[in-house]
């Protein structure tokens, strides 16, 4: 099954926005939008779902926290409670002050690192992924809307677009 | 144009007028003489036999320790033995002394728990003026109105450490002349702690922050009228050298007004330490104010990216207050210095419960509940939290000041509450009405039109 594809290119991110804004209205389905930088405001206009990444990352930071504070209460209290410096090493609570610059800085530590993990993950990047940039310019100083054709007119649709400021109209078949 | 409900003054006057009869209470009521006091001890003795057991307990453990050197046990024996004579009067008077301090720390931590409020204010405006915000111009006539307590809440301040130069209490020990005579350590330490030059130190201070702030709420009222920058443009260096000015000052005021009631005791990050409890409160009580005036439909441009904001405020400062507070006290801890370390034992042993309970309401409390994005924008939850800061700071100056006057003596009752609804009746009658002197919208700040407009 080939599905048919309209990559209508703009210069200017006002412009973008406001043919966004324009196409969800005609009830047209928009695949993706390239863009060289981030637009403010795009992800709204095209009703994308708020990220949860922030979740993730608090549920990480819970989970280096816990991490810190059973290695430190298995190795200091536990395993082998010596005495170093006078240090009370009888209850985990009595020597906590000593533990918590590690305990903060592993929470940071896994929050940021498995959060990053995690975007690249879902965003699917890694080294030697293959660009799947459309257009090269897109990269550098355009901005690509691609809008499923799906069962309409494509001389009506690319009509549409060109009215919304479209400087460049392609069909592609996928 | 904000007019003052007649149902907010009355209750604030209510408030002060309960708050005074009930730290009349608390004066009336502080023994007078050591006799009242052994009474008191006596009575209870009787009620709490058991805790007596305890320290008879405790008193037979000292000499035990001194076992362990025997060439001096029979020195040490004797000693002990003609202390523990003195011993009975000596407490007396010693406690005699805390409790005759508590009306007068209770007034003390209040009065100073508003003043730093109207301060911190003060100092967030002037941040916010240095550093051109656009965000928050719609909300300078709220602030200026929180900093119209400063004159106030300052000379109640200059007044209560004068009547403590005069010997009417005995907040700062080192102000004793008898305590002084026996005392090396201040001793070495009076030409700074001296009762002139630290009256003297406190006019310069409230003088020039009273003069930066009646200048910077001068300008922003004829900024208004103005058809030229003029005004702003000096408020904007105004408030660079205000902010100069504060920390130097704030900092010496720390060391002056909070730290020298423990006159053995000094620590580096305090200035720093007091500087974050009084800015979280300052922006928290920004945030109540303008949640109240908005809901009462007076902030038309206020919207909830504004709230949002305060709220990252109170989240960020409420962290940066831990970091202090813990840096403080993890150095002393993890050193353990005798010298330096008396400051936290007091504190763990006998002020255990506000001491660590202040680490909730502080930190993990809006941690918690001001994590959130969606949730910073919820009227309900900001003021939640507002609240909880407002109380965990207030018990962060509790902390510094009542194991040093009071010490074991310490409750939270009629007078420490009474004296809470006075300054804050006092604070709200003379923040609501300073709101009702100028227009709540600045009309022609260059940014007011971003601000406006802000969105997040």
């Amino acid at each position: 099954m080939s599905s048919k594809v309209l990559h209508a290119i703009y210069t200017d991110d006002d412009l973008l926005m406001q043919a966004v804004k324009q196409t969800k209205e005609a009830r047209y389905h928009i695949e993706e939008v390239y863009t060289p930088f981030p637009v403010h405001g795009l992800d709204k206009a095209m009703g994308l779902a708020p990220t949860r990444l922030a979740i993730t990352a608090f549920i990480y930071g819970i989970i280096g926290l816990s991490v810190a504070a059973s290695m430190m209460n298995f190795i200091m209290i536990e395993d082998w409670p010596q005495n170093i410096g006078g240090k009370p090493s009888f209850s985990f609570i009595e020597n906590l002050p000593a533990f918590v610059p590690i305990m903060f800085e592993l929470t940071v530590f896994f929050a940021a690192h498995l959060m990053v993990i995690t975007f690249y993950l879902r965003s699917r990047l890694w080294p030697f992924k293959e660009a799947e940039n459309p257009d090269v310019r897109t990269t550098d100083d355009h901005f690509l809307m691609e809008v499923d054709v799906a069962n309409h007119k494509v001389e009506e649709m690319s009509k549409f677009l060109s009215n919304t400021g479209a400087i460049e109209i392609k069909l592609i078949h996928k | 144009m904000y007019t003052l409900s007649s149902k907010l003054k009355l209750t604030a006057i209510i408030f002060i007028v309960v708050g005074a009869i009930g730290m009349i209470y608390g004066f009336l009521s502080a023994p007078s003489s050591i006799e009242e006091v052994e009474q008191i001890i006596a009575e209870q003795g009787a009620h709490h036999g058991e805790s007596h057991g305890e320290t008879a307990q405790m008193e037979e453990h000292q000499p035990a320790g001194h076992h362990s050197q025997p060439q001096e046990m029979h020195g040490a024996d004797a000693d002990h033995s003609s202390v523990a004579e003195g011993h009975e009067s000596s407490h007396a008077e010693h406690l005699l002394h805390q409790l005759q301090n508590k009306p007068w720390a209770a007034t003390y931590v209040a009065a100073f728990f508003f003043f730093m409020i109207a301060l911190g204010a003060l100092a967030f405006y002037a941040v916010q003026y240095a550093a051109q915000a656009g965000w928050s111009p719609v909300l300078y006539r709220v602030i200026e109105a929180v900093t119209a307590y400063l004159l106030p809440g300052s000379l109640i301040m200059l007044l209560l450490l004068a009547l403590s130069g005069m010997h009417f209490n005995h907040l700062f020990v080192w102000m004793d002349p008898e305590v002084v005579k026996h005392d090396e350590l201040i001793q070495g330490k009076s030409a700074f702690l001296n009762v002139p030059f630290f009256l003297i130190r406190a006019v310069i201070y409230i003088a020039g922050w009273n003069i930066f702030r009646y200048l910077l709420r001068k300008n922003s009222l004829r900024h208004d009228e103005a058809d030229h920058n003029r005004w702003f443009k000096q408020s904007f260096k105004l408030s660079a050298g205000f902010l100069v000015f504060f920390i130097v000052t704030e900092s010496m005021m720390s060391w002056d007004w909070i730290m020298s009631v423990d006159p053995h005791w000094y620590s580096t990050l305090f200035g720093w330490y007091v500087f974050a409890s009084l800015f979280v409160s300052a922006i928290t009580v920004i945030a109540l104010i303008t949640i109240y005036l908005k809901s009462r439909g007076y902030l038309e441009y206020v919207n909830n990216s504004h709230i949002h904001d305060l709220a990252k405020f109170m989240f960020g400062i409420s962290i940066f207050w831990t970091y202090l507070w813990f840096s403080q006290f993890m150095l002393i801890w993890y050193s353990n210095i005798p010298e330096e370390v008396t400051y936290f034992i007091t504190r763990i042993e006998d002020y255990n419960l506000p001491f660590f309970g202040m680490i909730v309401l502080n930190f993990l409390f809006p941690l918690l509940v001001l994590m959130n994005s969606d949730y910073k924008r919820v009227n309900w939850f900001v003021v939640m939290a507002g609240v909880v800061i407002l109380i965990g700071h207030y018990i962060d100056i509790y902390n510094m000041i009542m194991p040093a006057t009071v010490g074991k003596s310490w409750f939270i009752g009629i007078p420490e509450i009474s004296a809470i609804f006075f300054f804050g009746g006092l604070f709200v009658f003379v923040v609501f009405n300073a709101l009702t002197k100028a227009p709540l919208l600045a009309k022609r700040n260059p940014y007011i039109e971003e601000s406006k407009h802000y969105h997040y």
